[in-house]
């Protein structure tokens, strides 16, 4: 099968098990999301279909929210949090460090696609400040000094 | 006597090593032949001690902490096990000041239990609220959290039993229970606290409150960033349903309350009720015009409550203990107790839940100890990105609502974040803004234009241009933004903003002298 049709299928399943659900978009979107890595555009017309919304409906909800993205991220994405208890802790200090280690700034992917890199506003993590999440995993004291040997773990995990 | 050894499962005390540290002690335990029980506790909230451990005495519960895997051998050399002497010894946890001194209602039972075991949570006292809600007619239910006292714990601070009543005088064939778990301030953590260490405590306060209110849906917006809250409550759910307290026919009383967890993605503003219940309803965050009330006309146009998860999580306990029970802690309006979050450059960073009334000063130096970096505290941010910047001449403020809301400061849902005299209240404000505009919905102009503006403006002044037309123009921007803006998050961003220029001018490259003059 080609890889669009792949795509297809997979968004199609989730459609089918999650369109009657009350307020159906969202739930659909995350679990597209998780399932690909990103919404691909050319799911959107099905979306829409599905929950008799028009391809724009779809398309802004998809714009409005900070965590959904139209585009394949890298491997893995790293939310660096930009919130004001991490700043209290040198958040903007690491927030240059990072983007400097990784040569990309926010919303891009590095060239060999290991990393994107996406401010997130508070993880919740503020007794550990500064914090980011990788994936699932959360990190609390991110410091410029043992960032690397975050990601270095990261990308094992990957 | 088998041995029972707690390492919290908490994301925080995650994020700095406490699973690499339950896994170094199991490994340690079978290498030296010795059986243990590990259990994943929630955490007690002192977070400058996690990883904490805790090792099961005849005495009580010891701890260990800040443990590191590198520490691992050294505490079973000093047979840790059976609460041995280490340099990490905290001796009994119970009798460790910063807890002791707490009044934990709410969070009564977080870092005891193991937070996905019901038979856990209904030992220590669980259920007991739902059991009692249970033999009450709804009204009744109602009238206790009236009496109780209890404030949205969100940060709106509205009488929780108001808002009940209003759901339950309102006829409808369908009624809704939302749970507010979109924690998006910075410096907060007491939300997630509960659904990773006591989801069962949220799940009952939201059943108790679908039986007061006659609803029979409940949703907990639970924000992306929150994995492991989610898994917990996923977890927690299932097993309340296997057990009879979910679903049709709760514990036998013919009452049927349904839960589910939606995610939300990553918008801040969707935390704003209205905005909540658009996305819930599969849309663009944008907030609603008020009225209608959402106790009227709420998620998919009928009665709904919306409650934070802190509030939900304190019905239990007034349900058990009595309305009169909870108001006895607190002063003047503020009844009962706030969890607050001591986080950003303090020393002793954590869960604080004391009854209302003691002041910020005693937060930061009694419990907190400083700055963690041992300068000076320059300021304070109390309340979220939506909250006043506090200098030292305002740290004797009580923490109750009234005695903030007179000095235009914000106690909101009790993050607290300190800032040492490195930080610079000009490029604060900067991002004040700046976060306001990539927050904003959109729907209103002041909120949408005036936060882009005022970054514009702010980094005019932060490059010292223009002050003495810059300012001016920030002030009417602020005034802008405060009267003309339709929710909180345009209305409040002036809160950090004026408070910087106001209390710390100098910063924005200004004397006192010109700042009063404007």
């Amino acid at each position: 099968m080609s890889e669009l049709n792949t795509m297809e299928t997979t968004v199609q399943t989730i459609i089918t098990a999650l369109k009657d659900k009350p307020g159906a978009l969202l739930p659909i979107l995350h679990a597209v999301q998780d399932a690909l890595g990103y919404v691909p555009a050319e799911s959107v017309p099905a979306i829409a279909k599905a929950l008799q919304l028009s391809r724009a409906e779809v398309h802004g909800v998809i714009s409005f929210y900070h965590y959904f993205r139209d585009t394949a991220p890298g491997k893995q994405t790293i939310h660096l949090c930009r919130a004001e208890s991490c700043q209290a802790m040198g958040g903007k200090n690491l927030e240059s460090h990072v983007k400097a280690h990784l040569g990309i700034d926010y919303h891009e992917t590095t060239a060999d696609g290991k990393f994107s890199l996406e401010p997130v506003y508070c993880l919740g993590n503020c007794a550990c400040s500064p914090a980011m999440q990788i994936g699932h995993e959360i990190y609390g004291r991110v410091s410029t000094e043992n960032f690397e040997s975050i990601i270095n773990q990261a990308e094992d995990l990957a | 006597m088998s041995i029972t050894i707690f390492v919290p499962c908490d994301s925080t005390a995650i994020s700095i090593g406490a699973d690499r540290v339950a896994k170094a002690i199991t490994q340690e335990a079978q290498k030296r032949n010795i059986t243990i029980k590990l259990i994943r506790n929630g955490s007690r909230g002192l977070y400058w001690l996690e990883p904490m451990v805790e090792v099961l005495t005849d005495a009580g519960r010891i701890a260990y902490g800040p443990v590191q895997v590198s520490d691992v051998t050294s505490l079973f050399d000093a047979d840790f096990v059976n609460g041995g002497a280490h340099p990490l010894y905290l001796g009994l946890t119970e009798e460790i000041e910063y807890l002791k001194k707490q009044q934990r209602l709410t969070f009564a039972r977080i870092g005891i239990t193991d937070p996905i075991s019901l038979e856990d949570y209904i030992s220590h006292e669980g259920y007991q609220g739902l059991s009692n809600a249970l033999k009450l007619s709804q009204a009744d239910i109602v009238k206790a959290v009236t009496d109780s006292g209890l404030r949205g714990r969100g940060g709106a601070a509205f009488p929780t039993g108001i808002k009940w009543n209003t759901v339950l005088n309102t006829p409808s064939e369908q009624k809704y229970i939302i749970c507010n778990a979109d924690e998006g301030d910075s410096g907060t953590f007491s939300d997630r606290m509960v659904m990773e260490s006591d989801p069962f405590v949220l799940i009952e306060g939201m059943t108790i409150a679908g039986i007061a209110v006659g609803a029979t849906q409940g949703y907990i917006y639970l924000r992306v960033e929150y994995p492991h809250a989610h898994v917990a409550l996923n977890t927690a759910i299932e097993k309340a349903y296997a057990a009879g307290y979910l679903g049709d026919n709760i514990q036998g009383s013919g009452k049927t309350f349904n839960l589910e967890v939606r995610l939300g993605a990553g918008a801040y503003v969707c935390g704003e009720e209205t905005s909540l219940m658009e996305s819930l309803e599969g849309k663009r965050g944008l907030v609603r015009f008020k009225p209608p009330l959402p106790a009227i006309s709420g998620l998919f146009g009928k009665p709904t409550v919306v409650n934070n998860v802190i509030s939900l999580a304190s019905v239990p306990i007034i349900l058990d203990k009595g309305g009169d029970y909870y108001r006895d802690f607190g002063m003047g309006r503020s009844r009962g107790t706030l969890p607050l979050q001591l986080a950003g450059n303090i020393k002793r960073t954590g869960l604080v839940e004391v009854a209302f009334g003691m002041t910020l000063r005693e937060l930061l130096y009694d419990f907190g100890g400083g700055s963690a970096t041992g300068k000076t505290i320059k300021a304070v941010q109390v309340g979220g990105p939506l909250g006043s910047y506090l200098p030292e001449s305002q740290f004797d403020t009580p923490l109750d609502y009234e005695a903030f809301a007179a000095n235009w400061t914000v106690l909101g849902h009790g993050g607290v974040v300190a800032f040492d005299d490195t930080a610079n209240m000009a490029e604060l404000a900067r991002y004040n803004m700046e976060f306001c505009a990539a927050e904003s919905c959109g729907k209103c102009t002041p909120c949408r234009i005036g936060s882009t503006r005022g970054y514009e403006v702010m980094d005019e002044i932060i490059a010292g241009q223009a002050l003495d037309k810059n300012i001016p123009l920030l002030r009417d921007l602020c005034n802008t933004l405060l009267n003309g803006s339709l929710c909180a998050l345009g209305g409040m961003t002036p809160y950090p903003v004026l408070s910087a220029l106001n209390h710390f001018p100098k910063d924005f490259g200004i004397d006192d002298q010109a700042n009063t003059a404007v």
